[in-house]
């Protein structure tokens, strides 16, 4: 008999638990996809071809060009696959800084992101 | 060669006037006869009976297998169609040269197709990888475990044939932000040590996919090292830079060195600087037939001499 209230009480602070974790996550996750700045692979360039983001924040490419190119960091900090017509690919800028970064397929192509605090 | 005898003289005919006219707009392989050791080349479709036991070899380029845009919904087709034409060549050529962009996006499946089309030539071939094969998570690992057997670094070689001393480079990996194509210390490197021995009277060809001379700069159509490297190639004869990537034909000679880029067997590119990106170039096939390629057909059909690359330029500006 003393088992069920106690289990009860478990279960009422695992859930709360929970529910915490999720509060904590839902607003990090939100704010990533809110702050996904949208940028622009077209004509063999990137567009715009330096971005200013906050601490946190998030870009997302998408090729709009009939030829593949890809989203790589100067530094290797960050690379994309190869994006064909049509494909999105996203990075989270944690910390302040400038990302150059190029077409590993055209590297004449160049883009800049500035993330600020 | 079962497969040619197959074929009677008629059918033949009507396969490789149908494919003229598609490489009118889809480009063809080009083949290279090396006399006194001089190469000198042709469009496959136009050549004519060579002269026999003359040595020759094909180059193939940017096949782009798994490219399905509306530039060529089917490369694997135009592909075909090629290796028609280099079958139906009067004499065989000893080998092929394909420089680079094997296929689109570096998928094995990709690689298999390519492979399956260009093993019906029945013909050695040698490989120099575009950036197009080291799109996969090893930066062209996948490459190399296909046709790297036996080179260096990221695919670097040579070999003697016909008495011609040919260098097969990569200039496609690694490439820096804001450059062009680079071929690296380590194969500079290399590449003196390799043509060290030689002879100066040697015939030299090199082939690598991006081209080896600025072609144009602000499209990335160059090697930012290819002058360390051809400087130690300054000192023979006769030196053939063959290259592929700009999906057309664009020659140059300097001094000794003669450059040839080819076109690609899948899709054109605009000419250099025209429009605003390097992009495959779309046009009506029937608009294109007329302006890039029926005068080469006609050519071929009277069996006139080989259309020289000087002359497929002009016949494409």
């Amino acid at each position: 008999m003393f088992a069920r209230p106690s289990s009860r009480a478990l279960y009422l602070v695992a859930g709360l638990m929970l529910m915490a974790a999720a509060v904590a996550q839902t607003p990090h996750v939100a704010r990533a996809a809110e702050a996904a700045i949208p940028a622009k692979i077209a004509n063999f360039a990137f567009a715009p071809p330096t971005l200013t983001v906050p601490a946190g924040g998030a870009v997302t490419w998408t090729n709009a060009d009939d030829e593949p190119h890809t989203v790589t960091a100067d530094d290797g900090a960050f690379k994309s696959r190869a994006l064909d017509t049509g494909d999105t690919f996203t990075q989270v800028f944690a910390k302040p800084g400038v990302y150059a970064y190029h077409s590993s397929l055209h590297p004449y192509m160049v883009g800049k992101i500035v993330v600020q605090r | 060669m079962a497969d040619r005898t197959v074929h009677s003289p008629d059918g033949a005919d009507i396969g490789r006037r149908d494919a003229l006219k598609c490489m009118a707009w889809a480009g063809t392989g080009v083949l290279w006869t090396v006399s006194g050791g001089v190469a000198q080349s042709v469009l496959v479709g136009e050549a004519r009976a060579a002269s026999a036991g003359a040595f020759s070899f094909v180059q193939i380029s940017d096949t782009h297998i798994g490219f399905n845009k509306p530039a060529n919904p089917d490369p694997i087709a135009t592909l075909h169609a090629a290796t028609a034409q280099v079958k139906a060549l009067p004499q065989q050529p000893a080998f092929v040269l394909h420089t680079g962009d094997i296929t689109h996006l570096s998928t094995a499946e990709q690689f298999d197709t390519a492979d399956q089309a260009l093993k019906d030539l029945g013909l050695p071939i040698f490989h120099v990888p575009g950036e197009h094969d080291t799109l996969d998570e090893g930066n062209g690992k996948l490459f190399l475990e296909r046709y790297g057997a036996g080179t260096k670094g990221t695919g670097w070689y040579s070999f003697d044939k016909g008495g011609v001393h040919f260098i097969a480079l990569v200039n496609v990996v690694g490439l820096k932000g804001g450059g062009s194509g680079q071929l690296g210390d380590d194969q500079i490197a290399w590449l003196a040590d390799d043509v060290a021995h030689l002879s100066s009277s040697t015939p030299i060809v090199v082939f690598a996919h991006m081209p080896l001379w600025d072609v144009y700069a602000p499209w990335g159509w160059g090697t930012s090292d290819a002058a360390p490297a051809l400087a130690h190639l300054a000192r023979f004869g006769s030196v053939t830079v063959l290259n592929g990537h700009i999906h057309q034909v664009i020659s140059k000679v300097e001094g000794s060195v003669a450059f040839h880029t080819a076109r690609s067997t899948a899709y054109p590119q605009p000419a250099p600087g025209v429009g605003p990106a390097p992009g495959p170039l779309t046009v009506p096939a029937d608009q294109l037939r007329g302006v890039l390629g029926v005068r080469d057909v006609r050519l071929v059909e009277k069996n006139t001499p080989l259309a020289i690359v000087d002359q497929s330029l002009a016949a494409s500006a």
